[in-house]
């Protein structure tokens, strides 16, 4: 009896809804947390792990030496590579194939690289159009390397005074 | 004698020894690890590395384990503080000059040095100044060298010079200067070179056909056998995607020890070549067609069933599997066609009959090691069969005297007491002068032709000197080679060697050339036998019949008319004549698009499960590494398809198991050799002793199709181009000098050649170098012919 009474006074008094406009209004005054994507964006760590670039020496040389830690090191075996020597006795790939689609972004590859050659960069923004596109060859992991080099070479150097 | 055994104590674990050997044995034995690098259980101790250091109660320093013989009571410590310390401190000192490039080495994953310093190493290097780098040595085009990383092990020097038998690789210097290498710069030769990659602790000695192909921990390790020679040599084959990368050998105590042969090691690269047959191919009047598997064997059913039985011939390869080999020969037996052979080198055929149900070693691969005395007719056996070189190489270590009967100085890498060299045609009356010697002349056996010639014999200074060795050698064996195989007069020489061998009570030795040879006997893979040995009433025709008579169709199986025959070039002519020729095969060349009607493809020995027995006849199976390429297919699964084609009855095999266990009830088992001798009653001694006959071998790298296409193998200094060698004497007689080129006509062939004068050579012979790629155009391999001067204007 007293709790129909009690139900009865708080739906006239509309105290349930003053109480959720009270969260409203808070928010309503309170600084913003959405950011309007894509004009705007939310700021990333340096340790961000997005899209794979492999890397050049200052030189031109690329610095993948195809030990294939990576491969080894990838939970998800999104990573197929092959090697040979080249002409100047070096180790190479010849095949650098990662597949978008396997890959879990976990930075295993980036960490077990000796020589800082694979790398996941800041770019999280790309798309696919059709089928096949997914797997990452050489060309278009160097290609993004190549592009990106300034901001990978500054987020590296920040990454290791943090270790 | 049972060796004394005596008791000590290993990390306060009792354990027993026998007498004399060494810690570091006793400790493997028993599963308690050592460290090390230089001790190997097949090289002698150099204790030169220092890593096996233990500690010996009441010594007072750390011992090294390998040089350290058992004693009774002893105590002996391989994990305490004083053993680590100067663990520790010789892998820190190991570590100096070591370079930190695993990530590129070949060897990093399976590296002794990188296990080792993962337990024993330190985290952080303490040493900062400048390491030392060495110049890498050209060894050739089997072995890559990164000799910055070498430690000095010198578990290679010591495999050459205990192993192999030459002493190829060795240390200059000392101290922080002390490098291996050649002394002078050349390429390794032994045919057993390879083995230094697996003796290598670290990645200093590496395969250089698969440099940098793959990283070990990804490799897939499928066991196999190789099937190049008789040894049936155990072999890990490692498949990176479908792809074999390499071959390591697997450990067989009985077989092949721990070693393998180069042969055995690099023949994989010919797995994967782009004149891999991929399709079914058809000749029809538009040319050549890609075909199904369906209408290329409904074109193989309807063309061979126009041809009357006796007009076709079948030869198969003796490396081919034991399945394949016996459902083909089932299969053409149940066609009526009789025409069926693997002997494509042999050339006398006489003695067939009285051969033994195969040809075997006569004793165990293991018990070679035991002869007092070997003596080799007709054999080189170093590049005929390396693995058994290498036990009777060891045999002659402990003192084994081996004598030869040879047309030339064969390098066997181990001391021959006397290299009897005889032209050819010289070679029976050489051994009838052996069997001479025989006191009692008991040689009733004797087909009477040889002991016509027999009793005409005079024994010579040679032939008194091999018989006593034999005689007085207690354990001793006489083996026949590849090149009496290709001697016209082989069954006379057989039957001689046999009874020389009855007599001196010496182990006889019918060395079978192919993988596979024993097992091809066994099945029937022959005119006059059916499977299990068992004479067959109604006989077909020997390959040189085949070829020489009436046979209008031909089926190869797994052969190159134009590398695997002893006469090359009538075998070749005879496909091409012929009206309709199907070959079964992994490769496809140019010459079999010229003369072949119908190509299938088959499987390689890695490509499928198959059987091989080897020269003690030892039956052994292995499964397949990897699949056969495109829409080839393993044989018996062909030939059991064909056989519903053709509408034949008892082809319901499933698997490659249930053909083995049929041939298993038709042989009955046969482990190991049959101790029936050789009794020939038909001999062939027709010969021309006045004349020059000619004298080759087939390379080491051209026993089959596989080895002719690895690459790496055809660059060893063993590949070699064609050439003719003959004693300076004949050269005179003829009047050509050294570089000369002459004409060598053989049948009416005729060819040029460039001169090399080798002094080891008999008159009335000359040998010719053959090379893996280029056809034989002459012929037979033993045969007379007649030199000619080339006369420039």
């Amino acid at each position: 009896m007293m709790k129909k009474i009690r139900n009865l006074i708080r739906s006239f008094t509309l105290s349930e809804l003053l109480r959720g406009m009270r969260l409203t209004g808070r928010r309503f005054t309170s600084k913003k947390l959405t950011v309007r994507y894509p004009e705007e964006k939310t700021p990333q760590s340096p340790r961000f792990r997005g899209l794979h670039a492999l890397r050049r020496y200052p030189s031109g040389e690329e610095r993948c030496i195809g030990c294939k830690l990576c491969e080894a090191v990838c939970p998800a075996l999104a990573i197929t590579i092959d090697t040979e020597e080249r002409e100047d006795g070096s180790r190479r790939t010849t095949r650098y194939d990662i597949d978008l689609f396997k890959c879990v972004y976990c930075g295993f590859c980036e960490e077990a690289c000796p020589v800082d050659a694979i790398v996941e960069t800041r770019v999280f923004e790309y798309s696919f159009f059709e089928r096949g596109q997914q797997v990452m060859n050489k060309e278009m992991l160097l290609e993004v390397g190549a592009k990106h080099e300034a901001q990978i070479a500054s987020d590296r150097e920040v990454s290791v005074l943090d270790r | 004698m049972p060796e004394e055994q005596i008791q000590l104590f290993i990390n306060d674990r009792e354990v027993h020894a026998s007498k004399g050997a060494m810690l570091i044995e006793v400790a493997d034995q028993h599963d308690i690890r050592i460290p090390r690098f230089c001790y190997h259980k097949k090289l002698s101790v150099a204790a030169n590395c220092r890593m096996c250091m233990v500690e010996v109660e009441k010594a007072p320093k750390a011992l090294p384990a390998c040089a350290t013989p058992v004693a009774e009571g002893m105590r002996v410590y391989t994990h305490s503080p004083a053993a680590l310390d100067a663990q520790k401190s010789t892998m820190e000192f190991l570590l100096i000059n070591h370079p930190l490039d695993c990530p590129v080495c070949d060897q990093g994953g399976e590296c002794e040095l990188q296990d080792t310093a993962m337990g024993y190493g330190e985290d952080v290097s303490r040493y900062t100044e400048r390491k030392r780098v060495v110049a890498d040595k050209e060894l050739g085009p089997l072995v890559s060298t990164d000799m910055t990383r070498c430690i000095h092990c010198t578990r290679c020097v010591r495999f050459g010079s205990e192993v192999a038998g030459i002493r190829e690789l060795g240390a200059t210097g000392r101290g922080e200067f002390m490098e291996i290498g050649t002394y002078v710069q050349r390429s390794l030769t032994s045919e057993l070179s390879g083995n230094v990659i697996d003796v290598c602790p670290v990645g200093a000695l590496n395969a250089k056909p698969s440099r940098m192909r793959a990283r070990s921990w990804e490799m897939l390790q499928c066991a196999g056998l190789s099937p190049h020679d008789a040894m049936g040599s155990n072999i890990y084959m490692h498949v990176l995607r479908n792809t074999v990368v390499r071959v390591v050998p697997r450990e067989n105590d009985e077989l092949n020890e721990t070693w393998i042969a180069d042969r055995d090691r690099f023949s994989y690269e010919g797995l994967h070549t782009p004149d891999r047959a991929t399709q079914p191919l058809v000749r029809t009047a538009r040319g050549w067609e890609s075909s199904s598997w369906q209408a290329s064997l409904d074109v193989l059913a309807r063309k061979i069933k126009q041809f009357s039985p006796e007009e076709v011939g079948v030869m198969a390869a003796a490396h081919s599997s034991l399945e394949e080999q016996y459902l083909l020969q089932k299969l053409f037996r149940c066609l009526g066609i009789q025409n069926i052979d693997h002997r494509v080198r042999q050339a006398d055929f006489t003695d067939q009959e009285y051969m033994p149900l195969f040809p075997n070693l006569g004793q165990s691969i293991e018990s070679l090691e035991h002869n007092n005395a070997v003596f080799l007719i007709g054999c080189d056996i170093r590049l005929e069969q390396p693995m058994l070189a290498h036990r009777i190489r060891k045999a002659s270590a402990r003192g084994c005297q081996v004598v030869a009967l040879n047309s030339r100085d064969f390098d066997f890498l181990f001391a021959a007491q006397v290299n009897w060299n005889q032209a050819p045609q010289a070679w029976l009356q050489a051994l009838s002068e052996i069997v001479k010697c025989i006191p009692d002349n008991e040689l009733r056996d004797l087909p009477h032709e040889l002991k016509e010639i027999v009793e005409q014999a005079s024994p010579s200074m040679y032939a008194r000197h091999i018989f006593e060795l034999l005689s007085q050698a207690g354990t001793c064996s006489v083996f026949l080679g590849a090149m009496l195989d290709s001697h016209p007069q082989a069954s006379a020489l057989r039957a001689l060697a046999a009874v020389l061998a009855r007599h001196t009570h010496a182990n006889f030795g019918l060395l079978p050339q192919a993988g596979n040879t024993a097992g091809a006997w066994l099945c029937g893979l022959l005119p006059h036998r059916l499977a299990g040995g068992v004479p067959n009433p109604d006989a077909g025709l020997d390959t040189t019949a085949m070829l020489a008579g009436p046979c209008k169709a031909f089926v190869l199986f797994n052969l190159e008319p134009e590398f695997d025959f002893a006469n090359a070039p009538s075998a070749l002519e005879a496909m091409q004549e012929a009206d309709f020729v199907v070959v079964f095969t992994p490769y496809v060349s140019e010459s079999m698009r010229s003369y072949a009607d119908v190509v299938l493809p088959i499987a390689t020995f890695a490509e499928m499960r198959g059987t091989y027995v080897n020269a003690e006849g030892r039956w052994q199976t292995a499964d397949k590494a990897i699949n056969p390429p495109g829409q080839a297919r393993p044989a018996w699964r062909i030939l059991r398809v064909l056989a519903d084609h053709l509408g034949l009855e008892g082809f319901t095999h499933e698997s490659s198991q249930q053909v083995l266990e049929e041939i298993k009830v038709q042989t009955g088992e046969t482990t190991g050799f049959e101790g029936r001798l050789h009794e020939s009653k038909m001999v062939q001694t027709q010969a021309d002793p006045e004349g020059i006959y000619r004298v080759s071998a087939t390379p080491m790298y051209a026993v089959d199709n596989v080895v002719r296409r690895a690459n790496s193998l055809q660059q060893t200094p063993y590949e070699r181009s064609p050439r003719v060698a003959m004693c300076e004497q004949l050269a005179r007689e003829l009047g050509v000098l050294e570089e000369d080129e002459v004409r060598i006509v053989q049948d009416g062939r005729a060819k040029v050649l460039k001169l090399e004068l080798d002094p080891a050579l008999p008159m009335n012979c000359v040998w010719v170098q053959k090379s893996s790629r280029q056809v034989d155009e002459l012929g037979n391999a033993i045969a007379p012919v007649e030199i000619q001067r080339l006369d420039h204007d």
